[in-house]
C-alpha cells in the first residue's frame, strides 16, 4: 500500500523560538485510519493541519498522494480534503442542505448536483433529508451539527479526511452514537482518515494505527492491539490515566 | 398655522428634499469609501488602529468648524453642496468603517477556519460567508452614520448649502420659532424614519448564532 499522506522530518516552530512539532515522520497508508493521539498541547492539531496547509511546516515537507503538499494550488488541495472541527464552523446562514453543498458550490455545480449530492450524504450520517435539509444550523443539536459537519467534508468525495476532535464536545452516549456511525459510514467508503482526539477508547475504537505525540515529539506509532500491550512508559502513563476510574471503583 | 403652513409649505417641501439629497449623497460616498476599507483592514489588522484613529478624529471636529475648514478649499468652496456633502461623508464614515470591521472581526473563527480549509477562494469567502453574516452590523452602522448626517445636515446651512438648517437658522436670526420648528420638526421626523426604515432591514439580515 503506497502512503496517502507522509509526513518527512516536519517541524513547526512558533513566533518565540518553541517548537511546536519536531522533526516528525510519518506515513498514512491509503484507506487506513490513524489516529493522532496525546494530551493539550502535544502537537496533534498542529500536525493534523500541515496536511492541508493551515499550518506550513518551518521544516520538513508533507507529501499527499506521493506529491509535496505544497507544489499544487493551494484552493486545490484544500478541496480534495475533507476537514472536520469540534466546533464544527457550519455556516449559521446557511441551511442544513447548502452546508453540506458548499465544497460543490464553491466548485461551480450545478444546484440540482449539489441537492442531491447532500440528501444522499445526510442520508449516510443518519439524518433524515426529508426533516433535516432545510434546517438551520441552530436548529440542531450538538450531534446533530457533527453529522452535517461530516457530510460536509464528505461531499467533494475527497480521498482524505481530516477530523480535529470531531465529537470532543458531546455528551458520552452521543458521542458514542458519533463513533459507531463514523465506523459504519468509513467501513463503506476507504477514505484515508487522520483523527485527533486525547481520548483513548476513541483511538482504540477508531484506529487502524496510534500515533503517540508528546511535546511536539511522536513517541510512537502502534496498532490498537499493540497500544495496549506496549510497556514503553509513555503508553502506560497514557492507559494508566484512562483507568484510574475504574481500578478505584473495583477497589 | 394654516396660514403659516400656506405660506413656507412649499419652502419646507423643497428644503426637506434637498436635506435628503444631501445627506443620500453623502452616505453613498460615506458606504463606498468605508466598506471596502472596512473590509481591508480585516485583512490587514495592524493598520485597524491608526485607520479607526484617523475617523475617530474627524468625528470629533466641531460640525461648524469643519464647514469652516472646508470653505476656503478651490474646488469645494465653489459649491455650498460640495462641502457640505464632503463634511458629511466625513462624520459618516466611522460608524460604517467600525461596524464594517468589528462586524467581521466577531464571525466565529471556526466558520472562518471552515471557511479555508473547504477550500473557499478568498472571493467566495468574502461574499459567501463574511458579509452576509457581517450585514446585519454593517447596516446598524450605516444607521448610525445616517442619523447623525441628518442632524448634522441642519448645520449645513450655516455655509449656505441649503437644507432643513435654512428655516432653523433663518428663525433663529429673527427670533421666530416656529420658522425654527418648521427646520427642526422635519428633520427630526426625517431621522426617525430612517432610523426605522434601516432598524427594519438590519433586524432582517440579523443571522441567529453567528
Amino acid at each position: 500500500m503506497s502512503p496517502a499522506i507522509e509526513f518527512r522530518s516536519v517541524s513547526v516552530i512558533a513566533g518565540q523560538g518553541r517548537p511546536l512539532l519536531d522533526g516528525i515522520s510519518l506515513r498514512v497508508d491509503e484507506g487506513t485510519t490513524t489516529v493522532l493521539l496525546g494530551r493539550s498541547g502535544s502537537g496533534k492539531t498542529t500536525l493534523l493541519r500541515t496536511v492541508n496547509r493551515m499550518v506550513a511546516p518551518t521544516q520538513g515537507e508533507v507529501l499527499v498522494n506521493g506529491t509535496p503538499n505544497m507544489r499544487p494550488d493551494i484552493i486545490m488541495l484544500r478541496r480534495g480534503i475533507g476537514y472536520v472541527i469540534q466546533e464544527t464552523g457550519l455556516f449559521p446562514h446557511f441551511t442544513v442542505e447548502r452546508n453540506v453543498g458548499i465544497v460543490l458550490e464553491a466548485e461551480g455545480r450545478p444546484s440540482s448536483v449539489r441537492v442531491q449530492r447532500s440528501h444522499e450524504l445526510l442520508a449516510a450520517v443518519g439524518l433524515d433529508p426529508g426533516i433535516y435539509a432545510r434546517r438551520l444550523p441552530h436548529q440542531l443539536s450538538g450531534g446533530q451539527r457533527q453529522r452535517v459537519g461530516l457530510a460536509r467534508a464528505l461531499a467533494a468525495d475527497p480521498e482524505i479526511l481530516l477530523m480535529d476532535e470531531p465529537f470532543g464536545a458531546l455528551d458520552p452516549l452521543t458521542r458514542s452514537e458519533m463513533q459507531d456511525m463514523l465506523r459504519d459510514l468509513l467501513a463503506g467508503l476507504k477514505k484515508t482518515v487522520l483523527l485527533v482526539t486525547h481520548d483513548l477508547n476513541e483511538a482504540l475504537y477508531l484506529g487502524d494505527r496510534i500515533a503517540l505525540l508528546r511535546e511536539g515529539k511522536l513517541i510512537t506509532v502502534l496498532s490498537p492491539h499493540e497500544f495496549l500491550a506496549s510497556d514503553e512508559p509513555e503508553v502506560r502513563t497514557y492507559i494508566d490515566a484512562f483507568q484510574r476510574g475504574e481500578q478505584v471503583a473495583e477497589r | 398655522m394654516n396660514s403659516f403652513l400656506a405660506r413656507y409649505g412649499s419652502e419646507i417641501a423643497t428644503l426637506t428634499v434637498e436635506h435628503v439629497w444631501l445627506t443620500t449623497a453623502a452616505m453613498l460616498f460615506a458606504t463606498a469609501a468605508a466598506v471596502p476599507l472596512g473590509i481591508w483592514l480585516t485583512r490587514a489588522p495592524n493598520w485597524a488602529g491608526p485607520a479607526l484613529g484617523v475617523a475617530n478624529v474627524l468625528q470629533t471636529i466641531p460640525s461648524l468648524a469643519m464647514f469652516g475648514f472646508l470653505l476656503p478649499l478651490p474646488w469645494l468652496g465653489e459649491r455650498a453642496a460640495r462641502i457640505a456633502i464632503v463634511a458629511l461623508t466625513a462624520y459618516a464614515l466611522l460608524p460604517i468603517l467600525r461596524n464594517t470591521y468589528a462586524g467581521i472581526r466577531g464571525i466565529d473563527p471556526a466558520v472562518i477556519e471552515v471557511a479555508h480549509a473547504l477550500g473557499l477562494t478568498d472571493t467566495q469567502r468574502l461574499f459567501k460567508v463574511e458579509l452576509p453574516l457581517a450585514a446585519s452590523f454593517i447596516l446598524a452602522g450605516l444607521r448610525t452614520a445616517t442619523v447623525t448626517c441628518i442632524g448634522i445636515a441642519t448645520i449645513a446651512a450655516a455655509v449656505g448649502a441649503g437644507g432643513l438648517g435654512e428655516l432653523i437658522f433663518r428663525g433663529v436670526a429673527s427670533v421666530d420659532n416656529r420658522l425654527v420648528l418648521a427646520g427642526a420638526a422635519p428633520a427630526a421626523l426625517l431621522a426617525l424614519a430612517a432610523d426605522g426604515i434601516l432598524g427594519l432591514v438590519e433586524r432582517r439580515l440579523k443571522v441567529r448564532g453567528r
